[in-house]
């Protein structure tokens, strides 16, 4: 099913990305000529083939559960484009009727 | 009203904050309460050009749970990138598993109220990273914290196996259990070491497609979880009762006001395109390592309870009691390390000791009382040489100030009086001064027998021992009885 305008709508707001209405058209072309060029690989039989997950057959080496220093928070938050004395600032990212910091704190994960 | 036509169906995903030393895939600290981004380094920060090396006792830890919930083990299991955007998320993704879990297909098995056992299956024990956190309640603006970034956690998902809100309650008292006693994460939901959310829909009985579902979440207590399903199972049927259809949705569970409110999205679509994590190779889990970690594992709840059952021969509920957490295990078998009256140091702490701790919101941990201590005060009693209202008062007292309950006996000369001839000195005294109380009980008012005891106890400040009391003033008042007769 070749991609439409809105697929690459879709999936430039999911990456935060604005694009003029040209450049949608151009990546609406591409995305196709390359997922054409992927299906080429579907030619191939790979029914008894294991999915390969990582290019390198390498395994995992561990580390031990020491801990290390952290950076100096100084460093941490040099490039904050924003902050306070603690933190990182950002706007605000959720309307709250009241104080609720727990709330939205464990929306995530 | 209409609750017997539907049935509820609620599948659990609990997260569980590991007790590792440092975070899953760099060496910042994990611990909690420390100044806001001070545990942080360039990989838990994201940085581009850093790589994520993997906390080998994140591996074990998981491998523990799997092995504690019949899981069976992945021996070689991926990673992936979970990607969405939110501002404690400095990567932009989430390393997480989705493909190839660690674990999967196990069960936990509960116990209904009515004895029946049931099996809770569990579809995947996966291995994942925690985000920071997020500072909302300022006036103008967010506030990042990232040190919670890069904690290791473990997400344990069930079936949808879950009926009703009491199932629920009882499975996540299992699994706390289970992790409290396997030593992975300390359990703690109002601290939110230990989240769980919920998928819940409701159907009619005997229907076999679902219904559509919500999701709950924030709910940080056993107690909340329960009140939230109850809740939202009853809003699901009221929704189908007048003719409605359930919105999917995401609701946070608001405590305080008991409802749950919908959660403004942050995204249109819970898209998160996972893909295999490129940065980490796959995990390669040797199997002589699984059954390291298998022969190494504590004894686990229910194995305790049996064998507590066995041992001390204690009936099956002061078995499950003292076995609900560890550290209260542990408090009982170094009891009767020194005394051999099982059953009575289980009555005192099931009674007393779990009255004191609930009364002061503390653990076991921080009991002040010394098990060896216990031990003596429920010896002083068996042997006659105090009462059991001095010694609760006794266990009070030392429980606040950790002395030794001997010490403390003869310092207040609490001693139990057993010696006869003064007790009867006692009992003449207040019959003597209750002669006409004393006629009452010849013509018949028999109550006032304890009346006569609580004056003896009055007397001796509450030493006398109770036995010699009752047998010296019923030989007492038999001697008169006979007087008066005669
Ligand atoms: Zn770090």
């Amino acid at each position: 099913m070749p991609v439409t305008i809105k697929d690459v709508e879709y999936i430039a707001n999911l990456a935060r990305l604005e694009f003029k209405e040209e450049e949608k058209e151009k990546f609406t072309e591409q995305f196709n000529r390359i997922l054409e060029y992927i299906d080429k690989l579907n030619e191939l039989d790979t029914t008894d083939v294991e999915p390969l997950y990582h290019v390198i057959d390498l395994k995992n080496v561990f580390r031990e559960d020491i801990v290390k220093e952290s950076y100096p928070r100084e460093e941490i938050l040099k490039n904050a484009p924003s902050r306070t004395e603690f933190f990182f600032k950002v706007p605000k990212v959720i309307q709250v009727e009241k104080p609720q910091k727990e709330n939205e704190d464990k929306e995530q994960s | 009203m209409f609750a017997d036509k539907y049935e509820a169906v609620i599948g659990l995903e609990i997260h569980a904050q590991l007790l590792t030393n440092s975070k899953a895939f760099c060496g910042c600290s994990t611990k909690f309460g420390l100044p806001p981004n001070s545990n942080v380094c360039p990989i838990c920060l994201g940085m581009p050009g850093t790589l994520p090396v993997l906390n080998k006792r994140v591996v074990e830890f998981a491998i523990k749970l799997g092995l504690a919930t019949h899981c069976k083990i992945r021996t070689y299991s991926i990673f992936a990138r979970k990607n969405y955007f939110y501002p404690d998320l400095p990567k932009g993704y989430q390393i997480s598993q989705y493909e190839e879990p660690i674990c999967y297909d196990g069960y936990v098995e509960i116990e209904l109220k009515n004895g029946e056992k049931k099996k809770i299956r569990l579809r995947r024990i996966h291995m994942e990273e925690d985000a920071g956190k997020s500072i909302h309640d300022q006036d103008v603006d967010t506030l990042i914290d990232i040190n919670r970034c890069g904690v290791p956690l473990l997400e344990i998902v069930t079936e949808p196996d879950i009926n009703t809100p009491q199932e629920a309650a009882l499975y996540l008292t299992k699994i706390r259990q289970l992790v409290q006693y396997l030593d992975i994460c300390d359990g703690n939901m109002e601290e939110g070491s230990l989240r769980c959310d919920a998928n819940v829909s409701v159907r009619l009985k005997g229907e076999k497609k679902l219904g559509t579902k919500t999701e709950v979440k924030n709910m940080n207590s056993i107690k909340n979880v329960e009140k939230a399903l109850e809740y939202e199972i009853n809003r699901q049927i009221q929704i189908l009762e007048s003719g409605g259809t359930v919105i999917q949705e995401t609701l946070l569970w608001d405590a305080g006001a008991g409802v749950v409110r919908p959660m403004r999205s942050k995204e249109e679509a819970h898209d998160y395109r996972y893909f295999p994590e490129p940065d980490l190779v796959p995990v390669v889990v040797p199997e002589e390592w699984i059954n390291e970690i298998k022969k190494s594992l504590p004894e686990l709840p229910e194995e305790k309870r049996d064998r507590f059952m066995k041992q001390y021969k204690l009936p099956k509920y002061d078995a499950e009691v003292l076995t609900s957490s560890k550290a209260l295990a542990d408090y009982y078998e170094q009891c009767v390390k020194y005394i051999d009256d099982y059953k009575s140091v289980s009555n005192w702490i099931m009674v007393e000791v779990l009255k004191i701790l609930n009364e002061r919101q503390i653990d076991i941990a921080d009991f002040k009382v010394k098990p060896e201590h216990l031990a003596m005060l429920i010896n002083l009693v068996n042997e006659g040489k105090i009462n059991q209202t001095t010694a609760k008062m006794v266990l009070e007292e030392i429980s606040e100030t950790g002395e030794e309950p001997d010490s403390l006996i003869e310092r207040k000369g609490l001693l139990q009086i057993s010696d006869e001839s003064f007790i009867e000195e006692v009992v003449v005294k207040v019959l003597e001064g209750n002669k006409e109380n004393v006629e009452r009980y010849f013509a018949g008012k028999d109550k006032l027998f304890g009346y006569f005891v609580g004056e003896v106890m009055k007397l001796t400040k509450g030493k006398a021992n109770p036995k010699i009391v009752n047998e010296v003033l019923k030989r007492k008042l038999e001697e008169m009885r006979v007087k008066v007769n005669g």
